[in-house]
């Protein structure tokens, strides 16, 4: 390939062809494959293992659904809230969906103000999307707490209907609380040392980014289990 | 890493992918926020509306996808990223169709055997055994 013409580029940037040339050529040259920081590159492949883990949750939960012949108890009404005496359905799933939507723009803008190297900026926005990403735990936790005590809700049972519905949600609702629940601590981490000027020190703030991708699939994985277990 | 290698890696802008982030306006991540807003708005409306069936189904799959498309190609900066690292993470989740495919299948079979075990049970009256109704906290 053009090696004199391009020479100008960073290391790992010189095949600068797109398309499926430029996969050729990003695999078959004897240099690294992903011309990214090895970290984005990692953070891309735990995701997409997890992308794996949390579909297995949502296939099994389709098939459990399938295979009953009892009645599925109705989201829409067991998600109910009643709200200055009217019934909203899904109320609070509705206002966690927002919540994480909302985080995971500020996360974004955090890692656009990461590359302009504005620490101050960046750790807010960090923080205020830790924050939102606790109060989303919050208010799980609220539901889960109702769903158990006042509803009766078990993992083997519920009064509504089929009793696979309280193994389906536990088993998903809670991996993916414990994802968000994992991610605040890592955001507070990452925040903690843009502030300190760890970062700067260190000439990069793709960690920033890095810890945007994990954020950013927490709120995609609610996209999907939103669709499939409060609206279906 | 230099501070001056990130300046030319932006500068240079090479066609897909970027080393050290390409800085996009923030101008960006708010219309593509706002979208995600409204589309969440329009999937929760499909609930309070009580669409059903088909209509309901294909709205709910459309908004989902439309909101998962948004945010790995613009939040996830994948839409800037090099094709290999594209075709690396978004292919191997095909594979998921597959078992999706027969788990619906396998679903369906499980469904069709249970509702013949069941009526077996009912047509002979001597093993059909009631099965205890389930209360919270048993």
């Amino acid at each position: 390939m053009n090696h004199e013409s391009t020479s100008a580029l960073p290391a790992g940037l010189e095949y600068s062809e797109g398309g499926l040339k430029g996969v050729t050529a990003d695999w078959s040259a004897d240099k690294q494959a992903f011309p990214v920081p090895w970290g984005k590159a990692m953070m891309w492949i735990f995701l997409l293992s997890d992308t794996f883990i949390f579909s297995c949750f949502l296939v099994s939960y389709m098939n459990v659904r399938i295979s009953t012949t009892d009645v599925w108890p109705n989201p829409s009404e067991v998600f109910a809230l009643t709200v200055f005496g009217k019934t909203v359905p899904l109320f609070l799933i509705a206002i966690m969906t927002m919540i994480l939507i909302t985080s995971s723009g500020t996360m974004a803008m955090a890692v656009n103000f990461g590359y302009r190297r504005d620490r101050g900026k960046t750790a807010a926005l960090m923080f205020a999307t830790a924050a939102l990403g606790l109060s989303f735990v919050g208010m799980q936790a609220f539901e889960w707490s109702k769903l158990i005590l006042d509803e009766g809700v078990r993992p083997w049972g519920n009064p509504m209907g089929a009793p696979q519905f309280g193994s389906a949600f536990f088993m998903i609702t809670g991996f993916h609380g414990l994802h968000v629940s994992c991610g605040v601590i890592y955001l507070c981490v990452v925040a903690k040392r843009v502030l300190s000027g760890f970062y700067e020190r260190k000439g990069t703030y793709e960690t920033v980014e890095v810890a945007g991708l994990y954020w950013h699939f927490v709120d995609l994985v609610w996209v999907f289990i939103f669709a499939f277990f409060y609206l279906w | 890493m230099a501070h001056g290698h990130s300046a030319e890696a932006a500068a240079h802008a090479p066609a897909g992918g970027h080393g050290e982030g390409v800085q996009h306006p923030i101008r960006i991540y708010l219309w593509i926020w706002a979208l995600l807003f409204v589309f969440s708005t329009f999937s929760y409306l499909v609930d309070y509306f009580r669409l059903q069936g088909m209509l309901r189904w294909s709205l709910i799959i459309i908004f989902m996808l439309l909101k998962a498309g948004f945010i790995v190609a613009i939040f996830m900066h994948m839409a800037w990223e090099r094709l290999a690292l594209k075709l690396a993470i978004l292919v191997p989740p095909l594979a998921l169709m597959v078992l999706l495919g027969l788990m619906a299948i396998e679903g369906d079979y499980t469904f069709v055997t249970r509702l013949q075990s069941f009526v077996q049970q009912i047509q002979t009256p001597g093993e059909h055994r009631e099965v205890p109704k389930f209360t919270p906290g048993h």
